[in-house]
């Protein structure tokens, strides 16, 4: 049962993925893109980890596809609309090479088959994150945080210069 | 091998149960949106002196199957220039999230789908999600004002989400879980209406504006938009969007009952019905009373609902974002920080309902002052005018 609903998600999570940097439209992309984070949740829940598939859908399935499609229709699409190719193919390539290299080395080097599943409970889960892991996570909201300034100053940059 | 996945079932059996448990869930809230279609006409037409429908059947009560009929054989029309797939995808996003909502909303202590340990953890997220159908409608459509409706719903509906998170978080923290069969339970003696009285008026204000029921419901604005995203819907689809409006509409009521209203609960808990003579004791009836007080409850905050519709003018879109980025969201974040302060503390109730009343009050006579800014200075320019106008008559007559 597990391996059924595994080997369905892992296809709706590739096939997504692939629709992404294969369709010539970039809302479709967008759509694409959903599918693949949406089926990845449901690859989190076969692994027992339910708080973590509902972030995924609460922050990638809502949030940042929303996000995303509102900037694709602040932009203006009727004059770029169906570009998938440009210049920086050759470097994207040799990123996505040595990606693939850390991961399939990752993937053959380890044990994680033998690990069992374990469902920890939701406070459980809170208690570890803000005593043990309060560092990290205040860390992950500090560069949310300089995130957020940078957007405002490029943005109040590109208004001084007109 | 059955294997214990959290969210799905597992064996064939209760697949089955499964199946036949949706679709009684789909009825259900089928019947419940019609019930709230001739609810909203009958109620509306009684706010503006008028009967609301009459003629089909007795009150007007087939009125709702008769607009169903009409809407279902309408043509549906797609224009040439939309974007075929998304055009048919946006429907459907829309009306799968407020079902999905529903999964785990209790109507009563034993009457939900699949509780889940998260639930409300989970039913915002897939709120969430039905935004990217409006989104997408209005892109689909190839239509400037679809695009600029969904423009409007993208910003109104992320600006308001995160007041009701927040609010959430604090209803959970009070609870001490996300569950929310817990959450009811712990409001078995006092509601968190009484104890968070700030929370309950952030959480329906942004659930209104969730949904985009009037004054909230700019992104599809005839006036402006002429129906933003469903402006090319017609027929069998866009009935598909008016029915998930409705559900979500019915989901933020009983959201708001459970959170705050105490859910199914007596007042003052099962010890205020001793006096009754004790009830038969069939297993089934004290569920039964239950989803009748659940039902009463819902569809009084319904009522209130309708009511706002029938008063209150729409906002402008500033006015509406300002409205969330300036109010809703710091009062939520007071209404965490004062949740934390009284649990932390351990202080008696009373001091967190005095802090929440402390908030909105204060909050509420700025807003005041900020609605009534445009007003005085009017009076101000007046009175100035009326003065000059005096000065010269004066110098007129001395001169």
């Amino acid at each position: 049962m597990s391996w059924f609903l595994f080997i369905i998600l892992a296809v709706f999570t590739l096939g997504g993925g692939l629709g992404v940097v294969v369709t010539r439209n970039v809302v479709h992309a967008a759509l694409f893109l959903l599918v693949s984070l949406v089926a990845v949740a449901g690859l989190y829940l076969i692994l027992f980890a339910e708080f973590l598939a509902l972030v995924q859908v609460l922050i990638y399935g809502g949030a940042i596809i929303i996000v995303l499609i509102f900037a694709i229709m602040l932009t203006r699409t009727a004059e770029y609309p169906y570009i998938s190719d440009n210049r920086q193919w050759p470097l994207a390539a040799v990123a996505a090479a040595a990606v693939g290299v850390v991961l399939g080395a990752a993937f053959l080097d380890n044990n994680h088959l033998q690990t069992a599943p374990n469902s920890p409970a939701f406070a459980d889960l809170a208690n570890s994150l803000f005593t043990t892991w309060a560092i990290p996570f205040e860390v992950a909201s500090l560069v949310l945080l300089v995130a957020l300034i940078g957007a405002i100053i490029i943005a109040r940059a590109g208004e001084d210069n007109s | 091998m059955p294997v214990a996945v959290p969210f799905l079932a597992v064996t064939i059996l209760e697949v089955v149960w499964m199946v036949v448990a949706l679709l009684a869930m789909f009825t259900g809230l089928s019947v419940v949106v019609l019930s709230l279609t001739w609810l909203e006409r009958k109620a509306l037409g009684r706010l503006q002196q008028r009967l609301g429908p009459t003629r089909t059947g007795l009150f007007g009560l087939m009125q709702p199957v008769a607009d169903a009929v009409k809407l279902i054989l309408k043509e549906d029309i797609i224009p040439n220039s939309s974007d075929r797939a998304i055009f048919w995808a946006a429907p459907v996003i829309v009306v799968l999230s407020a079902f999905m909502i529903w999964v785990t909303i209790p109507a009563a202590e034993g009457l939900v789908l699949r509780n889940l340990e998260l639930g409300l953890f989970y039913i915002t997220a897939f709120a969430v999600v039905g935004i990217l159908g409006l989104v997408l409608a209005g892109w689909g459509s190839a239509n400037k004002y679809g695009v600029l409706g969904g423009l409007r719903s993208a910003a109104q509906l992320i600006s308001y989400e995160i007041p009701i998170i927040m609010v959430v978080v604090a209803v959970g923290m009070m609870a001490q879980s996300l569950d929310l069969r817990v959450i009811v339970a712990s409001q078995e003696q006092i509601p968190y209406a009484v104890l968070l009285p700030l929370g309950l008026v952030v959480f329906f204000i942004a659930g209104l504006a969730e949904v985009g029921r009037t004054p909230f419901d700019i992104y599809h604005a005839e006036s402006e938009v002429v129906g933003g995203p469903f402006v090319e819907y017609s027929g069998a689809h866009w009935s598909v969007f008016f029915l998930a409006e409705y559900i979500n509409t019915f989901a933020i009521a009983a959201l708001v009952t459970l959170l705050f209203l105490g859910g199914w609960s007596w007042p003052w808990g099962s010890a205020a019905l001793s006096w009754l003579p004790s009830l038969p004791d069939i297993a089934w009836l004290g569920p039964l009373l239950h989803l009748v007080w659940f039902l009463f409850k819902v569809y009084a905050v319904i009522l209130v609902v309708f009511w706002i519709r029938g008063t209150f003018p729409r906002l402008r879109i500033d006015q509406l974002m300002a409205f969330a980025w300036k109010v809703m969201v710091p009062l939520s974040f007071f209404a965490i920080v004062i949740t934390a302060v009284y649990l932390f503390y351990d202080w008696p109730a009373w001091t967190l309902t005095l802090m929440s009343l402390t908030g909105l009050v204060v909050v509420g006579y700025i807003v005041y002052r900020k609605m009534m800014e445009p007003a005085r200075r009017i009076a101000e320019v007046k009175a100035r005018q009326a003065a000059q106008a005096a000065q010269r008559q004066a110098s007129r007559q001395t001169g």
